[in-house]
């Protein structure tokens, strides 16, 4: 069943184009990851898909219904934590939940469900400050899912961490992924990330930015932490590599 | 916390020893007669007239700390209200930050004896004056601390539908917060001191009357023993501020790193 479907997308700023003709489709439970190099427009079509921008010609879909230009159906994580300073974890996670209106104490109990299966436990009454990037980063993701329940998007959310924390945090999203469901539309320049992660891959190119192909990961999940180690991988890279 | 709490301790100690020193070269220059005794008293007089009219003193001071607290409570309530009108809208904001400098490049001295003239020698144009004095800082703090706000959590929040209200109330007033404390700080000394300047002119009561009373007597070590008490009670309201500020921010205290992914 597909959840988010982006049709034929056109938006240029100042007469110079920055996307053309991108059209993308995201289905119930997998992550579709975005792939392009600095500059082509990655992150104009994440406000786009968000909502804060609009597109030129073109139209975003949720669950068949359009949401071009509509703010506040989707929301997303960047690769900053955007936690406030100001709340503990526990507060800053239930955050969308009181965006809804749900009273401060039923927010708190319903996003302290969730603190364990993200491998939280025990930040609740911390503040940002406190706690480690990758730790930012799982809390950023907690409040990310509980403001769509089922349809992220993903901007760079882990390319500000070390390679360590990184590729740490990495089988942590795996492992998350397995227990909760989570539709991830998510944006990276990194390749290696992009084949241990996703399901399908669109590789997004030139100027303005265009989607030059898409390529189906077949890996069965989970994946085994090796997986980047395997010929198969290297084949996905060098692949990917020659389309960039 | 416990990292911080030996350099407190380390820095204590010069700390002291200036404030010491001081008062030791003061103590011998007065003693020494190289200024006359009548013109700077010994810091001993001082204390010897500080305890001498405590029952007066005490007295004034309580209106004076009245007229204050007052006056930067109406204060904190303009302020805060110019401050969320000019960020709400641009217009407002363009049209009246202007006026909000230039209403302070008029001396509180010189609107004083106009105020008076105005509103009498009871507590009103007092009241005014410290007002005047003190919602600026107040105004100005927060108007920074609500134009600051991170952009990137504003488009967040926005992508999460949130209201106009509702991003002023998660986001942007706990933004403005550090930067309120920091208007609050110089807002509670100006009010002490606009209170004392505001008695100077006229009034039956307050540290400020009672400061132009000894004056006029040449009574110099009561005149140093009340400044010694105005810098001493804007300390406190200071120190009142920056304890509110403490518990307001609690987070502020908190920034070890102890957890690892």
């Amino acid at each position: 069943m597909k959840r988010l479907e982006i049709k034929n997308i056109y938006k240029s700023f100042d007469g110079k184009g920055v996307l053309e003709d991108v059209s993308l489709t995201l289905s119930e439970g997998e992550l579709v990851c975005l792939l392009g190099i600095s500059g082509s427009g990655k992150t104009t079509l994440f406000n786009i898909i968000a909502g804060l921008t609009l597109p030129d010609a073109g139209q975003v879909l949720l669950d068949g219904e359009e949401i071009t230009g509509k703010p506040g159906r989707i929301s997303y994580m960047l690769q900053k934590d955007l936690l406030f300073p100001f709340r503990t974890i526990e507060d800053n996670v239930a955050l969308p939940l009181r965006l809804k209106g749900m009273g401060k104490k039923e927010a708190r109990r319903k996003a302290g469900e969730l603190f364990e299966a993200f491998g939280l436990d025990g930040t609740q009454k911390k503040y940002p400050a406190q706690l480690s990037g990758g730790m930012r980063q799982r809390a950023a993701l907690l409040r990310t899912y509980l403001f769509s329940g089922e349809v992220a998007l993903l901007d760079e959310p882990f390319s500000a961490l070390d390679t360590i924390t990184k590729s740490a945090i990495h089988q942590w999203y795996l492992r998350v992924m397995e227990r909760i469901r989570l539709s991830t539309f998510f944006i990276t320049h990194d390749i290696d990330e992009a084949i241990l992660l996703s399901d399908r891959i669109y590789l997004l190119s030139g100027q303005p930015g265009r989607i030059v192909d898409e390529i189906v990961i077949e890996e069965p999940k989970p994946r085994p932490a090796d997986f980047n180690l395997t010929e198969e991988f290297l084949s996905y890279k060098k692949k990917i590599l020659e389309k960039l | 916390m416990i990292k911080r709490l030996p350099s407190i301790i380390k820095h204590k100690g010069p700390d002291l020893l200036g404030i010491g020193g001081l008062l030791l070269l003061w103590q011998l220059i007065a003693a020494s007669g190289l200024v006359p005794r009548y013109m700077l008293p010994t810091p001993k007089a001082v204390v010897l007239a500080l305890i001498e009219d405590r029952a007066l003193l005490w007295e004034h001071s309580l209106v004076t700390l009245q007229e204050a607290m007052l006056g930067l409570l109406i204060g904190i309530l303009i302020g805060y209200l110019f401050a969320l009108l000019m960020d709400r809208f641009e217009g407002l904001y363009r049209a009246f930050y202007p006026l909000l400098i230039l209403s302070q490049t008029v001396p509180t001295v010189a609107i004083a004896p106009l105020l008076v003239l105005w509103f009498g020698f009871e507590m009103t144009p007092k009241i005014i004056l410290i007002v005047i004095a003190t919602f600026f800082p107040i105004t100005v703090g927060l108007l920074d601390g609500f134009r600051h706000a991170d952009e990137d959590a504003i488009g967040l929040m926005r992508a999460m539908g949130a209201s106009r209200g509702q991003i002023f109330w998660h986001l942007k007033a706990p933004s403005a917060l550090p930067r309120f404390f920091s208007g609050l700080r110089i807002a509670a000394a100006y009010s002490v001191v606009g209170a004392v300047i505001s008695e100077w002119l006229g009034g039956f009561a307050g540290l400020g009357v009672y400061m132009t009373r000894v004056r006029k007597a040449f009574a110099f070590d009561k005149m140093f023993a009340v400044i010694f008490l105005i810098a001493v009670l804007s300390l406190a309201l200071m120190g009142v501020v920056a304890l509110l500020e403490r518990k307001c921010m609690p987070y502020r205290d908190k920034g070890d790193k102890n957890e690892t992914l």
